[in-house]
């Protein structure tokens, strides 16, 4: 009887989770509605089974999601009977600080990272889940699984905690917090797998599907709704894509794919000849902006 | 093509199942090519994407060591902090993920500077085989020989020498089967299972994955199948069960599961099992993983356990085999790895953090060091920041714990500061002290409570701290007057005075501070046992040394009385002259002085002396007595 390489990861995060419940005594699940959220919860359902999970999930909503992510939000919390709690900016609605006008940095930081560290103090919460993935960015790989943050969110690259075994320092002082990432270890292809193997609901804009489309900057931006303002130049096209990775929708790029089930997903990723994350316009945006983000108290 | 395959494909493949994984660490010196290296498996397994390339193509221009030719620096493909780009370095430990037809690989790439040894030791933690690079012109350096000894403290087995930078002494076999040789001498009594050597150039790829035209003399493996060829025993499966107890799930009053990772072995619903603390033992009802009920589980697996009886057990706790249990012990030898710049010293205390339990330690004993050079033991009155010791460790009520040597999950526990909460240590454990087993606690008949009550009296230890001069003595002088005058039995213990007897053996270093605190405050709780009100007045100027005295107390019984003197005005006062002394520089380690005097955060008596007459401020500890 042996372990598949998928239990081994699997059984890795339910122990990190269930450290986490164990030894903190406000934590949260960040849920960002993605494919990694949605196996972040998936497991968290399992590890503390038949009890439910003992944490709140928290939504930072920047309004600019795609609708169909609110909706598989609401219907994924209604169904669990899970406790879900959205946060948004005010301040940033009131300067309307949005991602056309703003510029993607500027939007980011108020919508994004301000946002979840206003909401982080609000509830008093000291430890966070999210689902980061060390394979997805080259800052990302060098993040412990449980990363501390001091009482402003900052993180420390140079002055990480040692990491030793699976015996996690889970001790803070007050207000300062623990951001733990239970798919560290996870690679994109593992999280499909998984969703394949397990059968886990996803928001179907992973799938390929015509959709109304403009290129613009290099990307492929959906028109979602009116806000999206098609420029005199543009030409609005119904192709056939999908999305890699979910966000705010005037900041993500789709890709042109004809993968319309999970297997097929997963066809096209033993193919795929770009990252991940090439379709996010924030990362790009300047040199080491992942870094600079999550030192700022980001995701 | 890119070389990834789902897990279905990879069971097709010879390879045992068993094997097809492998957490790999690599170590070695600065600018041996480490990440050279790794950006090379990837790239030539074909895992950097389009996008990727295109980076690396323009980091190499901006960045780049190589510059001036056309080839790619891939080191830049690992080295993702901005500070680790700026200056050329690895800082910290990166985790990158790739497939062969093979197998699926971690590898876990690790700073090669003694300032990070802590990262290093986090990837080593839980590799299970590591590739020590070599640089070919250098050989066999202080660092490699660092790094390969902490690899095998870490309990990796299997190493594979990688002898880089070929292309610059022009692959020269001579050289090369030299460096074997040193390498084979020096690390020969490691314990390692496997050492394999392989001669290559990382940066232009010659034995990385396939064979050089270079180096025809030598027909060994590539380094990637050596990797894919080295065959790590997992048969942890085969030892006795462990169940390190993470948590208790309660959702309702009819069911009570016990959930954890299993550390070792197996279980079977029907087993017998015992909780190691306790040594109770009840049967498995079911057993849970993820939302199926499961007839069996093993080693590596998170489960929820329910048992027939309803046992006392909880976090911290531990399901074992009947009849192969761990080691019960609050007094045990440990390896013990040091990653903080304030040295661990002998006598102060620590959190001690194994997998699920975490309780106050002390390390009671340093024995010796370990040189990184030629591995010998070496005296030392403290561990310093990287070095490795082998220590005695008291905790506060006996862990559950198996040889390191035998479990690496259950044989590990890192030290953690009180204050800061930051880890400073690792330890490995390797076996329980005798004391701890032969020497019981005798409790006689008469005790505390009974001494105490035929003096009418609460036991109690005012704990006087505060820089020399602040008037401590002074004003415990006079607490101890009004409270002889009020028919209670007291003590004073003064730092002065101790000194001239039970601690003449003491000097003013810190760990000898650490010592003379911790016998004052044994001597203190010795006669808070007799019964008394005892008045400890010592300039105790280290917060975890306070923190250690009160935890040997109960509850309510420690009051800390922080006599709170302006340095300005104590060294005015200077009644024994010692502040003259001291900024003359004639007095070494004199706190407020050159030694820090850390102030109490939350003293039961804040005394503000500035203004008040001593008999006052006595009087304001009398009152906290009596509402106490």
């Amino acid at each position: 009887m042996t372990m598949t390489y998928l239990q081994k990861l699997e059984a890795e995060s339910i122990h990190i989770m269930r450290e986490v419940a164990a030894t903190f005594s406000r934590p949260v699940m960040l849920y960002s509605i993605g494919k990694d959220s949605s196996v972040m919860l998936h497991l968290a359902l399992k590890a503390f089974y038949p009890a439910k999970p003992p944490f709140p999930l928290l939504h930072i909503d920047t309004t600019w999601k795609f609708r169909e992510m609110i909706a598989f939000r609401d219907k994924t919390a209604i169904e669990l009977g899970l406790n879900l709690l959205v946060h948004t900016n005010q301040d940033g609605i009131d300067q309307n600080v949005n991602p056309f006008d703003s510029g993607a940095t500027a939007y980011t930081h108020m919508m994004k990272t301000l946002a979840l560290r206003q909401a982080l103090d609000q509830y008093g919460f000291d430890a966070a889940f999210g689902g980061g993935r060390r394979d997805e960015e080259k800052s990302r790989s060098k993040e412990r699984i449980f990363s501390f943050r001091d009482s402003k969110h900052t993180w420390d690259p140079k002055n990480q905690r040692p990491e030793m075994w699976r015996t996690y320092n889970t001790r803070v002082n007050r207000s300062e917090s623990i951001r733990v990432f239970p798919l560290s270890n996870w690679t994109e292809l593992d999280v499909w797998q998984y969703i394949n193997q397990e059968n886990i609901p996803v928001v179907p804009l992973y799938l390929a599907q015509r959709r109304p489309i403009v290129r613009r900057d290099g990307m492929l931006l959906m028109i979602d709704d009116d806000r999206l303002r098609v420029r005199q130049e543009e030409r609005v096209e119904e192709l056939l894509v999908r999305f890699r990775t979910l966000g705010c929708y005037p900041l993500t790029g789709a890709i042109e794919s004809s993968a319309r089930t999970v297997p097929e997903i997963i066809q096209e990723m033993l193919t795929v000849r770009t990252s991940e994350r090439q379709g996010r316009a924030i990362d790009s945006d300047e040199e080491a902006s992942m870094e600079k983000k999550k030192r700022e108290g980001y995701f | 093509m890119r070389m990834v395959l789902d897990d279905d494909m990879l069971i097709e493949q010879d390879a045992p199942v068993t094997n097809t994984f492998l957490r790999v660490l690599t170590c070695g010196s600065v600018d041996d090519g480490k990440s050279t290296l790794i950006g090379r498996l990837l790239y030539d397994t074909q895992l950097i994407l389009d996008d990727q390339f295109s980076a690396l193509k323009r980091d190499t221009k901006k960045h780049g060591t190589t510059k001036g030719d056309d080839h790619l620096d891939f080191a830049l493909l690992v080295d993702g902090l901005e500070a680790e780009r700026e200056q050329g370095i690895t800082i910290d430990v990166a985790y990158r993920f790739f497939v062969t037809p093979k197998r699926k690989f971690v590898i876990a790439d690790t700073p090669g500077h003694e300032e990070y040894t802590r990262n290093m030791a986090t990837g080593a933690s839980n590799a299970d085989a590591a590739i020590v690079l070599i640089d070919a012109r250098k050989g066999v350096l202080r660092q490699t020989r660092r790094h390969t000894f902490i690899a095998s403290l870490l309990g990796i087995r299997h190493i594979v020498v990688a002898v880089n930078k070929m292309d610059l002494i022009q692959y020269d076999q001579d050289r090369f089967e030299a460096i074997c040789g040193a390498f084979q001498a020096f690390s020969e009594t490691l314990g390692f299972r496997s050492v394999g050597f392989v001669p290559m150039s990382a940066r232009f790829g010659d034995n990385v994955i396939t064979a050089s035209p270079a180096m025809p003399w030598y027909k060994g493996r590539s380094l990637l199948s050596h990797l894919e060829a080295i065959d790590v025993d997992e048969d942890r499966v085969d030892q006795p069960f462990r169940l390190p107890i993470q948590l208790v799930s309660r959702p309702n009053l009819d069911f009570r599961g016990f959930s954890g990772q299993i550390a070792a072995g197996r279980v079977s619903v029907g087993d017998s099992v015992v909780v190691a603390k306790s040594g109770q033992s009840s049967r498995v009802k079911s057993i849970l993983c993820g939302r199926d009920n499961v007839e069996t589980a093993v080693d590596g697996q998170a489960v929820t356990v329910v048992l027939e009886d309803d046992l006392e057990l909880s976090r911290g706790n531990m399901l074992v085999a009947p009849q192969n249990r761990p080691q019960l012990a609050d007094q045990f030898m440990a390896h013990v790895i040091w990653f903080h710049k304030e040295p661990m010293i002998p006598g102060r205390s620590y959190i001690c953090r194994t997998e699920v339990d975490s309780i106050g330690a002390t390390v009671t004993t340093l024995k010796h060091t370990i040189d990184i050079n030629t591995f010998a033991q070496k005296a030392a009155t403290a561990l310093q920041m990287n070095e490795v010791g082998v220590c005695n460790i008291s905790t506060q009520a006996p862990i559950v714990f198996d040889s390191y040597r035998d479990n690496r999950n259950t044989g590990n526990f890192v030290l953690i500061d009180r204050f800061t909460n930051a880890t400073v240590g690792a330890g490995m454990i390797d076996h329980p002290l005798r004391r701890a087993h032969n020497i019981h606690w005798q409790a006689g008949d008469i005790d505390k409570h009974a001494r105490a009550a035929l003096k009418l009296q609460t036991p109690m230890v005012l704990w006087f701290t505060g820089l020399s001069g602040s008037g401590k003595s002074t004003i415990a002088n006079i607490v101890e007057k009004l409270l002889h005058a009020r028919g209670k039995h007291t003590y004073m213990l003064d730092g002065d005075n101790i000194r001239h007897g039970l601690n003449r053996d003491l000097g003013f270093t810190q760990e000898a501070r650490v010592e003379n605190i911790r016998r004052a405050a044994e001597v203190a709780k010795l006669m808070a046992d007799a019964g008394l009100i005892v008045l400890v007045s010592f300039i105790s100027p280290f917060r975890s040394e306070r923190r250690m005295a009160r935890e040997l107390f109960e509850k309510g019984e420690f009051v800390e009385v922080f006599v709170d003197t302006p340095i300005e005005e104590c060294a005015r006062r200077d009644p024994k002259g010692l502040y003259q002394k001291a900024m003359a520089g004639e007095i070494k380690n004199f706190t407020g002085i050159s030694s820090p005097y850390e102030a109490p955060a939350s003293p039961e008596i804040h005394l503000r002396t500035m203004g008040h007459e001593p008999l006052d401020l006595a009087m304001q500890i009398e009152k906290f007595l009596d509402e106490a």
